[in-house]
C-alpha cells in the first residue's frame, strides 16, 4: 500500500537555522510541506525517505534565506489497484460502509459492492448482509468498529486547491466529479481530496470474522 | 513541488515499519523540533501509521525473514505486487490466497495453495501473543 515517490522542490531556509546541518534543515521543511498530506494524483504522504541530490544553494535579493532545489524520495500510502487491504467499519450511511486505516480515512464500500443480498437497516444505520443457508437468512451486520478485508477497486483525486473568487466552482477538476445541479448545500462539505473506493463482493472479504474458522 | 516519478518503487509494509521506528528514535533526541507548529502533522501520520502497521505481520518480520521469504517463493512465479500481499497479510487460508494472487484457479493446484500457506506460515512469523493464546485453549481447532 506504500510506494516511493521521486520529486523536486526547492526548499527555503531561513538565516535563523543556518547554523544547523543542511540535510537536516532540509528534511524538516520537507516534512513541514508533505507530510501527512494528499498530493494530487499520488497520493498521501507520510515521511521523507531519503535526499538524492542536492543542487547548489542561492540567498536572492531581498530574502536573506537560503533557497536549495532537492531531489528527494518520499514514501507515500498510494494502494495499487485490486490490492487487499484490512481496515474498520467507521460507521454505515446510504452511501454505503465508511472504512478507516486510521491514518487514512477516507474509504467507501458503495453498497452494490458489497455482499449480496444486502440491505440498509434505517433504524440502526447499519448495512447487512442477509446470508442463505439452508436454515434460512441470518443476518450478518457491518457493525462499527469490526475488522473488514476489501479490494480496492478505484480511487479518486479532487484537486482541493483553491479556485479563486470566482462565484461558482467550475475549474475542470471540479467539472470532472461535480455534484449534481442543485446540490449546492453539499458544497459546503469538504470533499476528501482522495478517496478510495471498495469492494467486499467476494469470497473471503468483508468482516474477518465471517471468515475466521 | 514537482514530481518526477509517482511510482518509484513498492514498498512493503516492513519497510516503512522500520523506517518510522527509527525515525521515532532519531527525533526523540530533538525534543524542542518534534513540537514545533510545523512538526504536527509529521507526529500525527507517524503515530498513526505506526499504530496501524503494529498490529500487522510486519511488525514481527526482520530483514532475514523478509529475504528467506523471497527467496521460497522463488519457484512459484508470483508478480512483485502478489509477493508483496503475501508478504504483507501472512495469508492463512486458501481463500486468502485465491484473492492476492490473480487467476489462482489457473495458475496454482490445490496443492500448491496449501505449499503457500505452508511457507507463509513457516517463514514469516506470526503474532506471538495469538499464537500462545491459540495454543493454550485446547477447545480451539488450529487450521493445521
Amino acid at each position: 500500500m506504500f510506494v516511493l515517490v521521486e520529486m523536486v522542490d526547492t526548499v527555503r531556509i531561513p538565516p535563523w537555522s543556518f547554523h544547523r546541518q543542511l540535510n537536516d534543515a532540509i528534511a524538516e521543511e520537507l516534512n513541514k510541506k508533505l507530510a501527512n498530506k494528499v498530493v494530487y494524483n499520488v497520493g498521501l504522504c507520510i515521511c521523507l525517505y531519503d535526499i538524492t541530490k542536492l543542487e547548489d544553494s542561492y540567498i536572492f535579493p531581498g530574502d536573506g534565506a537560503s533557497h536549495t532545489k532537492v531531489h528527494f524520495r518520499y514514501v507515500v500510502f498510494h494502494p495499487f489497484l485490486d490490492e487487499i487491504l484490512v481496515g474498520k467499519i467507521k460507521g454505515c450511511s446510504a452511501e454505503g460502509v465508511h472504512v478507516s486505516l486510521g491514518f487514512f480515512d477516507d474509504i467507501i464500500i458503495p453498497p452494490e459492492s458489497l455482499q449480496q443480498p444486502t440491505k440498509f437497516d434505517e433504524a440502526e444505520q447499519v448495512w447487512m448482509w442477509e446470508y442463505e443457508t439452508d436454515e434460512g437468512a441470518h443476518d450478518l451486520y457491518m457493525d462499527q468498529g469490526e475488522e473488514i478485508r476489501f479490494r480496492v477497486v478505484d480511487e479518486v483525486f479532487i484537486d482541493t486547491s483553491p479556485s479563486g473568487p470566482s462565484a461558482k466552482k467550475e475549474g475542470p477538476s471540479a467539472a470532472a466529479t461535480a455534484p449534481p445541479a442543485g446540490a449546492e448545500d453539499s458544497a459546503q462539505q469538504k470533499e476528501a481530496p482522495y478517496t478510495l473506493i471498495g469492494s467486499v463482493s467476494e469470497p473471503g472479504l468483508g468482516l474477518l470474522s465471517w471468515w475466521n474458522s | 513541488s514537482e514530481v518526477r516519478d509517482a511510482n518509484a518503487a513498492m514498498l512493503s509494509n516492513y519497510e516503512v515499519y522500520q523506517l518510522l521506528t527509527d525515525l521515532k528514535e532519531k527525533r526523540k533526541e530533538m525534543v524542542k523540533n518534534k513540537h514545533s507548529t510545523g512538526q504536527q502533522n509529521l507526529n500525527t501520520i507517524m503515530y498513526e501509521t505506526l499504530k496501524y502497521l503494529s498490529k500487522t505481520p510486519c511488525a514481527h518480520q526482520n530483514p532475514d525473514t523478509v529475504k528467506k521469504f523471497l527467496t521460497s517463493m522463488l519457484p512459484h512465479k508470483l508478480t512483485k505486487a502478489e509477493k508483496l500481499q503475501l508478504l504483507n497479510h501472512r495469508p492463512q487460508t486458501a481463500v486468502e490466497i485465491q484473492l492476492m494472487v490473480e487467476e489462482s484457479e489457473e495458475r496454482l493446484t490445490e496443492e500448491q495453495i496449501d505449499e503457500l500457506i505452508q511457507k507463509v506460515t513457516d517463514v514469516l512469523p506470526g503474532d506471538p501473543q495469538k499464537e500462545a493464546d491459540a495454543s493454550a485453549d485446547p477447545e480451539m481447532e488450529t487450521d493445521q
